[in-house]
């Protein structure tokens, strides 16, 4: 392979820490969601509060956790507590700004599966963990970023199983479902950056990672892609990618 | 005040085949695995276990057969295993009976049980699958008490027009085992860090049983009472079980061990080598202390020690372990 100054999962975990907003409070999960949200915090976004929902509120971590319920989650936390304080109050009553999700399958409108793979999920082909959080993060925070490895099979038109609910089925679907707030508002993959359209909720291209194309993308999505208007994404600074290998993840525990 | 203490293996006796239980911690973080490890060397079977996140506390149970019937959100070891491989192969191959809920919807669930109340309502789920697909059918759920006759119900809010919510039953579990760091023969517990829901796993059971890194006088606890989670009476029976939660972690004890949870992951993920595993480890041992020998003894603990200025090891590598 061609030396490349740096990966896709590197370029990934970038384009992720980008979505992050200085100030807003987030809700992360281990693996890239961990490393977007650090290295947030580190670069643009210093006064972002990161949420774990095993119960920990305001992190400022200093070791990549392996998991949420991780002893290196309470690093100078602000508050710690339990799975009920942070999934009530803080994500039920409304008041994280981004939750991050991920899944085995991703449809087009942003329904996330991390059940199970095969038509019956009483009789699964593949069983995965299972929801954990991300249901209720899905339902419940204002907006979601959804990251994901980009390959065909992981981006059907039907996910087997609605996991995490993204716009169902597109329009005014969700909010008739009775969810309140919410909905996926970027896809960050390792070939570039989906976004979904306002009313009619279609998911779309907006960007395209450096040495790929948007036909390059439409051809390992499993639906039609609409790729209108799209245009490269941003590569990373130097200053991030130090930050990502030498203090975020130096122990190349996600990173590849 | 009679003392609660006994001993590990009278409390893992205390558990009946068939029982109803949930095991505290979260996923890497403070299992009661001494316990689990000693149910199944006491050969307890047809257990119906309840959780949100559990870890290889339920996959080697899961994969030693013990287990009928879970109830839970997920399985696995997060970053060291995205999936629990015992769990994994027991749906696959029909070998387990289980519900799929949240991690959010299972609290709430276990604390319904502890307040006393049927259920409580939530805004999550809608949508979802959760909500469309039940893993256990109307049958399954109406032949047996120890499962509840409904998964849900969803209705809108009596005090408001179009104000949708879900209503998850509660968990009312013959018993919950918890591994905290301190506790005292009386049953008072202090969980440093975080305390994920033990509090209310412990509340929703009839018996509670806590195994702890430390036993300490009652006069400790109760110099700062606001941070003993639990009414003191709830705890029926108190363990001193150092290293209890090994291969996972205890807070500003030590640390969850790479190793360990590698070897697990690399066994578990064929049905005889997980048999080896399970025989090098627990059945082929004959206690805890004998356990901490075969993981490796004082040499491979005290890497794990916890650094009082963090909680954790931070110098633990996690992935490069060569």
């Amino acid at each position: 392979m061609a030396a490349t100054p740096y990966s896709l999962t590197e370029l990934m975990a970038v384009t992720a820490a980008h979505e992050i907003v200085d100030g807003e409070i987030v809700f992360a999960g281990t693996g890239l969601p961990m490393l977007g949200v650090m290295l947030a915090q580190l670069t643009h976004a210093p006064n972002c509060c990161i949420v774990f929902e095993a119960g920990t509120v305001g992190s400022r971590l200093a070791h990549l956790p392996m998991s949420v319920g991780d002893p290196r989650a309470l690093r100078q936390a602000a508050s710690a507590a339990g799975l009920f304080e942070v999934f009530n109050y803080v994500l039920q009553a409304g008041r994280v700004d981004v939750g991050f999700l991920s899944g085995a399958q991703v449809d087009r409108f942003g329904n996330i599966n991390s059940t199970s793979i095969g038509r019956d999920p009483r009789h699964p082909t593949v069983r995965f963990s299972g929801s954990g959080g991300a249901c209720d993060i899905a339902c419940l925070a204002t907006r979601t970023i959804i990251i994901a490895k980009h390959e065909k099979r992981r981006f059907p038109e039907k996910v087997d199983y609605i996991t995490s609910p993204g716009w169902l089925e597109g329009g005014d679907s969700r909010a008739r479902a009775g969810l309140v707030r919410g909905g996926p508002s970027s896809v960050v993959t390792t070939m570039g950056v989906m976004r979904f359209r306002p009313t009619t909720r279609a998911i779309y291209l907006a960007s395209y990672h450096p040495g790929l194309s948007p036909q390059a993308l439409a051809e390992n999505t499993g639906f039609p892609l609409d790729v209108t208007g799209a245009t490269e994404t941003s590569t990373p600074t130097p200053e991030e990618l130090s930050i990502l290998r030498e203090v975020v993840d130096p122990e190349r525990v996600f990173l590849n | 005040m009679s003392s609660k203490l006994i001993d590990l293996t009278q409390a893992a006796a205390l558990i009946p085949n068939g029982a109803t239980l949930s095991l505290g911690g979260f996923t890497t973080q403070r299992h009661p695995m001494a316990f689990v490890y000693e149910l199944i060397r006491l050969g307890r079977k047809d257990l119906y276990l309840f959780g949100h996140s559990p870890g290889g506390d339920w996959d080697i149970l899961i994969g030693a057969g013990r287990v009928k019937r879970v109830e839970l959100a997920y399985e696995a070891d997060e970053a060291f295993g995205t999936v629990g491989p015992c769990w994994r192969r027991a749906v696959e191959r029909g070998q387990i009976e289980w519900e799929d809920y949240s991690n959010f919807t299972m609290v709430l669930r276990f604390a319904a049980g502890a307040m006393g109340i049927p259920f409580m309502p939530t805004r999550s789920l809608l949508g979802s699958d959760l909500l469309q697909q039940q893993a256990l059918t109307q049958e399954q759920r109406r032949a047996d008490p120890r499962t509840s006759p409904l998964k849900f119900h969803v209705m809108d809010s009596p005090f408001g027009t179009a104000d949708r919510v879900v209503l998850v039953p509660a968990i009312r579990t013959d018993f919950a085992v918890l591994h905290v760091q301190k506790a005292t023969p009386s049953g008072i517990i202090r969980i440093e860090g975080q305390t994920f829901a033990d509090v209310v796993q412990a509340l929703s059971a009839q018996t509670v049983i806590v195994t702890a890194e430390e036993i300490v006088d009652d006069v400790e606890l109760r110099r700062e009472p606001e941070r003993n989670p639990l009414p003191f009476f709830v705890v029926n029976h108190v363990c001193h079980v150092p290293f209890g939660a090994h291969p996972y972690a205890v807070y500003s004890y030590y640390d969850y061990d790479p190793r360990q949870l590698k070897a697990y992951h690399q066994s578990a993920a064929d049905e005889s080598s997980f048999r080896a595993y399970l025989d090098r480890f627990v059945t082929g041992v004959r206690d805890h202390a004998a356990y901490l020998q075969a993981v490796g003894g004082a040499e491979r603990l005290a890497g794990l020690k916890a650094d009082p200025a963090f909680g954790y090891s931070p110098s633990l590598k996690r992935r490069r372990l060569d």
